[in-house]
């Protein structure tokens, strides 16, 4: 295996303490005047908390902003669907929470595959994103005195989540959404909705635009700046079936990739413990219940298989608390890996309850006779109201089902220290970059990262990047090699429509998302992507040979939309699986069956694979390039995860 | 409503579709065979749509997104009712057990004038994020906030502001007044932002711009309380009043501000 170091993988961690670097770093970084700002064109594409917050604040200190999305309007983004909260190492309940402890938990909760220096950087401006989101009125959860209340969730003992009922997600994007639209309003900003980003274009080494696809119109336009941020979110609808919003794909992010920009351990993706379970063969998506959930709710399935009662009739000598047996430390709020991979076990022992037997309970009957049935409402009112509306099962009386489910992608483009991609002046923000929650994430911590990026940190280093080119011509969108990327985006959406075959984008997605799922889900084997890796080539080709797009190329349509996303998919599907087959150790949410110890836990192996694997695009992605950059730990000492 | 694991059968879609913004539109009927009851109704035009495509025919076009009732991207009027006859209920939470099999379902795309169509279903609700550009928010540049806790909200008004703040901006309200007003829509945004300490600074500019913008694109509100029942969120109504209140008190106080000046 290759393990040099490559110089192209170079993080840039500044010099000195870890609670210096983000300071040293800001008093070395480069300034661009204020009166020179508005002489840099920076183009955002995405418009969810890490884009909607870059967008704003690079247009507030001065800079030529222009802001892209696929959705109607930035509100849509899927950041919104977040329900739980935002962590922030505030200390406000005086519970024994600092930076350094946030900086702890998120790297052990990734099971140290994170690279130290972003880590604490992060736990570091958590605190200012609280105070920038109260100061945009966020109406957050509060107590009777009208301070802020919180709450705690997975992988952490002290309570330093920050919260607005189920909806943290939907407050905080309209918080970032209502900034964004004030530099809309001003002229800050110039958005482009409804348009979706087909390619990235490389000029002399550097990334010098986008070429874009208009959803309304099928017209193809380039739009050249000094700089763009890809802030595109996660490729977790590989799996077809995932938590995610069913316009959610990886098409910016793989186009980049395609371009150069390295992409950074595809296999590690997180499935989330608490999800509704599949109810019928026509389901297109799956719905999370919050993990928040978990603060009161106990999971359990019957000690015995196939004991199908209804759960009122199993009496309690004859359940199974699974994660209080087997976690009892951190019992029902144990990691969500973890805890996935115990439903899993239970449900594959035949335990599993409901109609189709695919899930475990989660119980709220001893929360109720503590709290009372009002404080449970209060709490997680909403949550039971939209359970109900999905299951047609009202959880006040008997307990929800759950099941994991694709939630988040920890995995994405390779960024350094500055959130760079490998390509210069290309950066990449949010759940679309790999860099701070290693092999598993914590909850509340994808809000907090991508509020981080968007604030806190590009902001920053963009200028870094920019100060330099004062003056200096830029290529514009008359350069041929926007012309070539227009002429190869137009090429491949009319290929879609020549290929006239019989069968759909969605179902080749299903049956995409099926093998990976199957194959690079919660359990890994060799043998298990090998086979998927025989078998994603086959599809791919036939997908290539027998789909059918109708409609034309030149007015809405949504088919022809899926088919350039479900291509894309294809190809990120084999990468998974070959940077899943190539780890051969189990760590966070990629946990390889041939890498457990002998209580069924993740086995890591720090020797060889404390390294990000940042694969490099040569034309195939079942040829790419597995490149190393090597994790140092210097702040924490790399130790077996245990939540008993 | 339909038994839990059981199946509708012998369904009637009347579907309008309109090929563009100009095109002249019409109803089609397509029939759905058998689907199941625990489908979602966005999952059964998903089921028509794929038939379509293999069978040649151009799939139904209909916003969506996140299926969870939060991002506001779904719409249609299902039998005359936005979001259909569930109450509190986004198009995309609504399943097919809240229908029986052999009836006849008409979906529209939302009818109002500052809502055109796109194609089919999909219409354009950019008139909403012109009234949030022209006020929708506090002014708090990134960067100079003070620590959260300085600002104590009273529990009762971060409540109140939250319930207001709840709107995923779907255009249901809208689609359902007889008038195409917006006034629910302007309210709730109104009303969560001036109801807290935070926002009070901008409190009468606010309202002011956020009004007359929303008149240049939509109706005028004459107290059906349609868009109430209509709303997935069940934003009350108690917004658009107290909405009037801070506009009416804008024209003195911005009147004000004016003589000093």
């Amino acid at each position: 295996m290759n393990t040099a170091v490559d110089s192209r993988l170079n993080s840039k961690i500044p010099a000195g303490a870890i609670e210096d670097k983000w300071d040293n770093y800001k008093s070395d970084m480069k300034l661009v005047n204020p009166n020179n700002k508005r002489k840099f064109k920076v183009i955002v594409v995405g418009t969810g908390l890490a884009g909607a917050s870059a967008a704003a604040t690079l247009a507030e200190l001065g800079y030529q902003v222009e802001a892209f999305t696929f959705h109607d309007s930035p509100r849509r983004a899927h950041s919104i669907a977040a329900q739980g909260g935002i962590n922030a190492a505030k200390n406000y309940r005086g519970d024994g929470d600092s930076i350094h402890r946030l900086f702890y938990d998120t790297i052990k909760g990734g099971d140290f595959r994170a690279r130290e220096g972003n880590v604490h950087r992060l736990a570091q401006v958590s605190v200012d994103i609280i105070d920038q989101m109260v100061a945009q009125g966020v109406p957050f959860a509060r107590e009777y005195g009208g301070l802020l209340d919180n709450r705690s969730f997975g992988g952490s003992q002290v309570s330093r989540t920050f919260y607005a009922r189920g909806q943290t997600g939907q407050q905080l994007l309209l918080g970032a959404y209502q900034q964004l639209a004030r530099q809309i309003g001003i002229g800050g900003v110039t958005l482009h909705n409804r348009v979706e980003l087909v390619d990235t274009v490389v000029v002399e080494g550097r990334c010098a635009g986008i070429v874009v696809r208009d959803l309304l119109t099928g017209e193809i336009q380039p739009h050249a700046a000094h700089a763009v941020v890809l802030a595109t979110g996660g490729y977790g609808n590989v799996f077809f079936l995932s938590t995610n919003a069913m316009n959610c794909n990886v098409t910016a992010a793989w186009r980049a990739h395609r371009q150069g920009a390295f992409f950074a351990n595809p296999c590690y993706t997180q499935i989330h413990p608490t999800c509704i379970p599949q109810s019928d063969e026509t389901q297109s998506k799956l719905t999370l219940m919050s993990e928040s959930l978990r603060n009161d709710g106990r999971v359990w399935v019957p000690l015995q298989p196939g004991d199908n009662r209804p759960s009122a009739q199993i009496p309690e000598g004859e359940r199974d608390y699974i994660l209080e047996r087997l976690y009892p430390s951190f019992g029902n709020l144990a990691p969500r890996d973890i805890s996935s991979r115990a439903a899993k076990r239970a449900v594959d022992s035949g335990r599993g309850v409901g109609p189709l037997q695919n899930g475990v309970y989660l119980d709220f009957a001893d929360a109720i006779a503590r709290l009372g049935k009002d404080v449970v409402q209060e709490r997680y009112g909403n949550l039971f109201e939209m359970y109900e509306r999905i299951s047609g099962e009202n959880p006040y009386d008997q307990p929800m089902r759950i099941y994991p489910a694709s939630h988040y992608t920890m995995g994405g483009l390779w960024v350094d220290y500055e959130l760079m991609t490998s390509i210069p002046g290309l950066y990449c923000a949010g759940e679309a970059n790999f860099s701070d929650h290693g092999a598993n994430r914590l909850g509340a911590s994808a809000l907090m990262q991508g509020l981080a990026d968007g604030y806190f940190v590009l902001p920053y280093t963009i200028g870094n990047y920019l100060a330099p080119m004062l003056n200096k011509p830029m290529p514009g969108v008359d350069h041929p090699a926007f012309q070539a990327a227009e002429r190869a985006a137009s090429d491949r959406y009319r290929r879609y429509l020549d290929i006239k075959g019989t069968r759909s984008p969605d179902y080749f997605h299903r049956l995409l998302g099926k093998i990976i799922w199957d194959y690079c889900g919660m359990e890994r084997t060799e043998q298990g992507l090998e086979k998927a890796l025989s078998e994603l080539p086959a599809l791919y080709d036939e997908f290539q040979k027998d789909l059918r797009v109708t409609g034309d190329g030149v007015s809405t349509n949504q088919t022809l939309e899926k088919a350039g996303r479900v291509d894309d998919f294809f190809q990120l599907g084999m990468l998974m699986c070959r940077d899943a087959l190539e780890r051969r150790e189990s760590c966070g949410g990629h946990f390889r069956a041939e890498y457990q110890d002998d209580e069924g836990e993740a086995k890591r192996d720090d020797e060889n694979f404390a390294h990000v694997a940042a694969w490099e695009w040569t034309g195939n992605p079942m040829e790419s390039i597995r490149n190393v950059e090597p994790l140092e730990f210097e702040a924490i000492h790399l130790a077996t995860r245990s939540y008993k | 409503m339909t038994a839990h694991g059981q199946h509708l059968t012998n369904l009637t879609l009347t579907i309008w579709r309109q090929a563009g913004p100009e095109a002249h539109g019409a109803f089609e009927s397509y029939r759905i065979d058998s689907i199941s009851a625990e489908a979602s109704f966005l999952e059964m035009l998903d089921v028509l749509n794929e038939r379509l495509i293999e069978e040649g025919r151009e799939a139904v076009v209909f916003d969506h997104d996140c299926r969870e009732g939060i991002c506001g991207t779904c719409s249609l009027m299902i039998d005359g009712q936005a979001h259909g006859p569930q109450k509190g209920t986004a198009t995309c939470q609504l399943h097919m057990r809240k229908f029986q099999s052999n009836a006849t379902i008409v979906i529209e795309p939302w009818r109002a004038t500052a809502f055109p169509i796109i194609k089919d279903l999909m219409v354009d609700r950019a008139a909403f994020d012109r009234i949030v550009e022209s006020g929708g928010f506090i002014t708090a540049q990134t960067g100079g906030a003070p620590d959260a806790n300085l600002i104590p909200v009273p529990k009762p008004v971060a409540d109140a502001a939250m319930d207001a703040a709840e709107c995923i901006g779907c255009g249901a309200c809208v689609a359902a007044c007889p008038n195409g007003a917006a006034n629910l829509f302007t309210g709730a945004k109104v009303t969560h932002l001036n109801l807290l300490p935070q926002g009070q600074a901008e409190r009468y500019s606010r309202v002011e711009a956020m009004v007359e913008t929303m008149e240049e694109h939509f109706g005028s509100c004459t107290n059906h309380g349609e868009c109430e029942g209509a709303c997935p969120k069940s934003i009350s109504i108690d917004v658009i009043a107290l909405m009037n209140r801070d506009y009416l008190k804008a024209k003195i106080a911005n009147r004000k501000q004016l003589a000093r000046s």
